[in-house]
């Protein structure tokens, strides 16, 4: 008998395993820089009633091929049927649901408050403890750029909304294994 | 050579025999290319009727379909088959023209994105940006359409680049794409684990799909249910790959199907899935579907398995590899056939107690699955049927018995009235040696009939046999059960007059509104050469039993 095969297998005793994860996934997709493949895979999307949280788009080392990350809820969607869909794409070459204790994940946004000259050292004293930057003044606005998580980036919006938030402009998260793998 | 031309080459070089099309602006350097090809080109009447033809050549002869169009309003027409093929995995290759590369963008004359019209149902599909892409294209295209899951796949091509000159050469190296790799030997330790799940089980039940016939897989699905007497069932998809005659038959199952078939499925503890997806018109209401069972299932492809129905053994594959392996490793466990004897006993007396039947017509009155009854005796059960959707698709299903697969020939996922008679065209050119009847309903018929044409001046002798009882007969049903018998847009009223009509075509005409002469003329109007359109006048209000209603269970099956 080969290792692995069960000697006996009894009805009762199978199992499916849960679809729902419960949780955030980030799929890294690998697809090949095409013209309408960011509409395959959106349209994929919206067709099975998926919803996308948060999508990057931008080219990789290789020229030919681009990454989409895109994050979505593991607690509301099956995660193993969205990948199988992708995969089912003939332009996408690889996807990787990212294990999140390994990998290291960032968003960027930029937030364009109101900021009048006495509220200005609040603000840049919150810019300092999030080690955001200020990349623009006016005489009545400051816009701050801020990099991390996405937790991060919804610690810091919190703590700007009351001065008067007028935009908020967000990027979607890229991620990256850790390791050399 | 001429880019249009090295297409025709490139058709050539995968084989292609036959190709369904209609010219226009955009494609007319592909038709140019045409008049020196050594295919076979079968003008149709309206771009859908060769898109189902396509596919009821796909059907029939389990080849790659090939349909052509020119831009903007013939490619849209082609979007019905097109979303059919996908619904119903065949392989196919839909080739439309594109406006001028200039054009694109523009609103041009005759422009409509046709690539981004068909994205939610094609398997793949390729723009030509450059003439050069157009043999590698092809090549890519037809690997695609035909290997693991087959599906449509649309090639996009402008006209200014048909008429770009290029360097041809044959493409028959094998197909690389990074990102379209099919499944094809299964995983041989799942397979075991599902051989001796099965030893394990009571009750049985053999779920198979268009799968098993898009895999050419009915043999080895006989030789499983031969290795310890399975009852097997199938879909609406699957009829034929096992025998309507064979002793282990329960019937199609599902919305529709035998009360033996949905019962067992509703009792079994073990449900072998094979080539089939769990569709509604299957499972009914999801949370009381099968309610006792574990489930295997066998898919070609990996995103079917668990995607409505969780599955407690997957195995991804081939059927036509998946089926002998297990056969083989279920026959090495040995096991006690007797311990399905009980098991059978039930569906025996379900057989008994529930047998398919219908009030006999009286003074003549031809009730619509005594012609199905009557077709099967004239046809000898052997004619390759392809039908419309509605009630008569369903008696069709349930009455004739197919006996073996690429026999029955419908539009099961997407449900496209008007299919039958283009596909019957497609059917009829891939298997000339064949009877083809096409089953039509008459509110089916109507939304292709222009394909009689195609039928006389191509010289494709296909026999219509309408079954005519005045109303869209499955709407009318749903709205006599379901909506107090407020009948709302459902009558066809007496026009047109199918005897004029079929002969205004060319075709011969033919009426029947006597049980007593049904199958004489029904074989008259097989004997008779070229098209014919038989009108049968049934029951107009006859229902079609029994059934599961809309998000029921299948013991709530009524009628």
């Amino acid at each position: 008998m080969e290792a692995g095969t069960p000697q006996v297998v009894k009805l009762e005793e199978l199992r499916v395993p849960g679809q729902l994860s419960g949780r955030k996934h980030i799929l890294s997709i690998l697809v090949e820089n095409k013209p309408g493949v960011l509409a395959r895979v959106a349209g994929l999307f919206s067709r099975r009633g998926f919803n996308i949280d948060t999508l990057a788009v931008g080219p990789t080392d290789d020229p030919s091929i681009s990454r989409i990350t895109l994050t979505l809820d593991g607690a509301v969607h099956p995660i193993d049927q969205v990948t199988k869909q992708l995969h089912k794409l003939v332009n996408v070459l690889k996807i990787r649901d990212m294990e999140p204790e390994e990998t290291v994940a960032r968003e960027m946004a930029m937030f364009k408050v109101s900021a009048a000259v006495e509220n200005r050292a609040e603000i840049i004293q919150f810019a300092d403890i999030f080690r955001a930057k200020i990349v623009d003044v006016s005489r009545r606005s400051m816009t701050i750029e801020v990099t991390g998580s996405a937790d991060k980036i919804e610690a810091f919006e919190r703590m700007i909304r009351p001065h008067g938030l007028i935009e908020m402009v967000r990027t979607g998260e890229i991620a990256i294994a850790r390791g050399a793998d | 050579m001429r880019a249009a031309d090295a297409l025709m080459e490139s058709l050539k070089a995968e084989g292609v025999k036959h190709v369904f099309g209609i010219p226009g602006g955009a494609n007319l350097p592909t038709y140019d290319a045409l008049v020196d090809a050594e295919f076979r080109h079968i003008q149709v009447r309206h771009e859908q009727g060769g898109g189902h033809a396509a596919e009821g050549y796909a059907k029939a002869s389990g080849k790659v379909g090939v349909a052509f169009a020119t831009s903007g309003p013939g490619a849209t027409n082609l979007v019905t088959a097109i979303a059919d093929a996908m619904l119903d995995s065949v392989p196919t290759v839909f080739i439309t023209g594109q406006v001028r590369t200039e054009l694109i963008g523009t609103d041009g004359f005759q422009e409509a994105d046709i690539l981004g019209a068909t994205l939610p149902f094609v398997k793949h599909s390729f723009a030509v940006t450059d003439p050069r892409q157009i043999p590698e294209y092809v090549h890519e295209a037809f690997h695609v359409a035909s290997t693991g899951r087959p599906g449509p796949v649309l090639l996009d091509i402008p006209q200014d680049l048909s008429r770009a000159d290029i360097e041809y050469e044959p493409r028959t190296e094998p197909v690389e794409l990074a990102g379209y790799k099919p499944p094809s030997e299964p995983n041989i330790k799942q397979v075991r684990i599902a051989a001796k799940a099965i030893a394990n089980a009571r009750k049985p039940v053999l779920y198979t799909g268009g799968g098993v016939v898009n895999a050419n897989a009915s043999e080895e699905l006989r030789e499983l249910v031969a290795a310890d007497r399975f009852p097997v069932t199938s879909t609406v998809m699957g009829l034929g790959s096992y025998p309507a005659s064979g002793e282990n038959w329960l019937g199609m199952l599902g919305m529709h199907g035998t009360r033996a078939a949905n019962y067992a499925m509703d009792e079994a503890d073990l449900i072998v899935a094979i080539g089939a997806r769990f569709d509604d018109r299957i499972t009914g209401k999801l949370s009381e579907f099968a309610p006792h069972a574990k489930f295997i299932h066998i898919d070609v492809d990996p995103a079917e398995i668990s995607k409505n129905v969780p599955a407690h053994i997957p195995i991804v594959g081939d059927a036509k590899l998946v089926l002998p392996a297990l056969t083989r490793e279920y026959r090495a466990l040995q096991t006690d056939g007797s311990r399905l004897d009980a098991w059978w006993k039930k569906i025996k007396a379900w057989q008994d107690e529930y047998p398919l039947g219908y009030e006999p017509g009286k003074d003549g009155e031809i009730k619509p699955q005594f012609m199905i009854q009557a077709m099967h005796r004239a046809t000898g059960g052997d004619a390759i049927v392809t039908s419309d959707v509605g009630q008569h698709q369903m008696w069709a299903a349930q009455y004739y018995g197919f006996e073996k697969p690429r026999r029955w020939i419908n539009s099961g996922g997407l449900g496209t009235m008007g299919f039958g008679l283009p596909a019957a065209v497609g059917a009829k050119v891939a298997c000339p040696d064949d009877t083809v009847v096409c089953l039509a309903g008459d509110g089916s018929l109507i939304m292709n009939c222009q394909e009689l044409a195609t039928c006389v001046s191509q010289d494709i002798p296909v026999k219509v046999f309408l079954m005519n009882n005045g109303y869209m007969g499955m709407v009318r049903q749903w709205q006599e059960l379901f909506w107090d018998r407020r009948y709302s847009a459902v009558e066809m009223g007496p026009s047109p007059d199918w005897v004029k009509l079929a002969e205004a075509f060319g075709a011969t005409g033919m009426r029947c509104e006597d049980s007593a002469d049904l199958e004489e003329t029904m074989v008259k109007a097989l004997e008779t050469d070229g098209p014919v359109l038989l009108d049968v006048r049934v029951s107009p209000e006859e229902n079609c039993f029994p059934m599961i209603p809309a998000g029921a269970a299948a013991r709530d099956m009524v009628g």
